[in-house]
């Protein structure tokens, strides 16, 4: 495989990873947010800071970013999820612009100049870069996968659904709004963390416009165009997006109008996602497999 | 004294809903509130319930003072509704509707036995064991609404305008339900109805309300063969 094509393949198992995460707060818990790549900052972020002035190595830093990103998405989740559809939407993007001017005018977080010099990843002494980068990046996915297909089967799982459908009905059952959303919430924000410390240590130099509203609006898109609530509709979507840009590259200047354009169209003509029931591509496949399989 | 209301203000915005009402509810009583589309029903029941917040007013559950309770806290504490139109989990499948109910409660109920007699009381719900919700009529969604208010085995079972939609035979059959499970179980249950004649039949006693306000109670029998309460909820009178 040539070093381009590795390169794309490595960013969309990144974007997959952090679409991952806002699936399952948009498509699991049904909680919009506009503001999931303040998260994927936040994990970048720490992740850099943790290498460069704590001199930790990834390994030793990656549970603390996770853990860092998550009570991050904790903390502003608690005030952020008392608010539903328009005001959280709205809220979550003042969430996205305000950790951005964060990292942009206090100096700790490297200012406009960013942060810079990150290490690459060692491993068994090896430094990855390339392909097995790609593969490392393959194998968080696939581990963030899995959790996903175990957490949509689990009872917290349940009540995320349940919140999903009928909030007031979930309440009246015992289930606590408040509790499974920002546990989806955590969940979420967590794997956005694990997404940022990937790309911090894989693009080594990164600033604050890397986490700007734009690339919120990339991932939800990603997660819209899979679909919303199924396991595999984020990983789908990053592929379609990660690879769509390449293919037309001329048209790059025009890439967040066909983003905004996309997002309505599937919203009109297959509100569940390419993947979600109902669509097309499901359809497809319920009648290749056999009766009752889904 | 299982519920107690005493001076009930159900306010949205400046719109009053619910104006200063008390009533009260015995362990093992059928109690019906009946009324016009509009008289506040639904207002009460959801208050009772914890969705909708009292504006003045307070709510006694087995001797404690619960008004400043979240809903999910009213439904751990024995509480549990059939809301109107169902309001069952669309895309989970019966199964799954089912296995909401049980929230904080798993180490204390028996899950199997509970089923089994769910099962029983609305057979067809073990067909479609496996099936989205959204794919039920609404009648075996009415079905699957009080199977999963039942899972708890709650101490007050709210029941909101269950008979909405539904065709007269199953009408019948889902009130027939209601009163086996206070006759035989000893279920403590509030009806809120416009079908006066269907709920007034099963109960032991009622509240007839008028915007916002009690305006008749008695006993259900005395109810139905009062002449003005025919003229005006039943529809009977001359």
């Amino acid at each position: 495989m040539n070093a381009y094509l590795i390169t794309i393949a490595t960013l969309i198992c990144i974007n997959a990873i952090v679409a991952c995460g806002l699936n399952v707060i948009v498509g699991f818990a049904g909680q919009i947010s506009l503001g999931h790549a303040a998260f994927f900052g936040i994990g970048a972020y720490s992740a850099a800071l943790l290498a460069t002035k704590a001199g930790l190595s990834f390994w030793a830093a990656l549970p603390l970013v996770v853990v860092i990103t998550a009570l991050i998405g904790l903390l502003l989740g608690l005030p952020s999820l008392r608010v539903k559809e328009d005001f959280l939407a709205i809220t979550t993007i003042g969430i996205n612009f305000i950790v951005e001017a964060i990292f942009l005018y206090i100096p700790f977080f490297g200012g406009a100049l960013g942060i810079g010099g990150i290490p690459r990843i060692m491993l068994f002494g090896v430094r990855l870069k390339g392909l097995t980068f790609f593969l490392l990046c393959l194998f968080f996915l696939l581990l963030v996968l899995a959790f996903c297909w175990w957490f949509s089967r689990s009872w917290g799982g349940l009540a995320c659904f349940a919140l999903r459908e009928e909030e007031s009905a979930a309440a009246s059952m015992g289930i606590s709004p408040v509790r499974f959303k920002l546990l989806a919430f955590v969940i979420g924000t967590a794997m956005a963390g694990l997404g940022g410390a990937l790309y911090a240590h894989y693009i080594r130099f990164i600033s604050a416009t890397d986490f700007s509203f734009p690339v919120s609006v990339l991932l939800l898109s990603i997660v819209v165009l899979g679909g919303m609530g199924t396991l595999w509709g984020p990983v789908v979507g990053a592929v379609i997006l990660g690879a769509l840009p390449e293919v037309f590259r001329p048209l790059v200047d025009y890439r967040f109008l066909f983003y905004m354009l996309l997002l309505l169209l599937m919203i009109r003509y297959q509100p569940a996602g390419l993947l979600g029931e109902g669509s097309m591509v499901h359809r497809v496949f319920s009648l290749l497999l056999p009766e009752g399989k889904k | 004294m299982l519920l107690e209301v005493k001076n009930m203000h159900i306010a949205y915005g400046d719109i009053r809903a619910v104006s200063g009402i008390d009533f009260s509810i015995e362990q093992g009583e059928l109690v019906s509130i009946i009324g016009a589309n509009g008289a506040g029903k639904t207002s009460i029941l959801n208050s009772i319930m914890g969705i909708v917040p009292l504006k003045n007013g307070k709510i006694v559950f087995e001797n404690e003072d619960i008004t400043s309770l979240a809903a999910h806290q009213r439904a751990r504490a024995g509480i549990r509704m059939v809301p109107e139109r169902a309001r069952v989990f669309p895309r989970l499948t019966v199964y799954e509707n089912l296995m909401t109910g049980v929230y904080g409660l798993r180490k204390t109920i028996n899950l199997d036995v509970q089923i089994a007699w769910l099962y029983d009381l609305f057979p067809i719900l073990r067909e479609r064991n496996d099936q989205p919700a959204e794919t039920l009529s609404g009648g075996e969604q009415q079905q699957l609404a009080i199977a999963r208010a039942l899972i708890s085995n709650p101490s007050l079972l709210l029941v909101d305008e269950v008979s909405m939609g539904l065709m007269p035979k199953l009408v019948d059959q889902v009130f027939d339900v209601l009163k086996q499970l206070n006759d035989q179980r000893g279920l403590t249950i509030l009806i809120v109805e416009q079908n006066a004649i269907a709920s007034l039949e099963i109960s032991h006693r009622a509240y007839v309300l008028e915007t916002g306000a009690i305006v008749h109670q008695g006993m259900a029998s005395a109810l139905l063969e009062d002449p003005k309460i025919k003229e005006v909820y039943l529809g009977t009178g001359a």
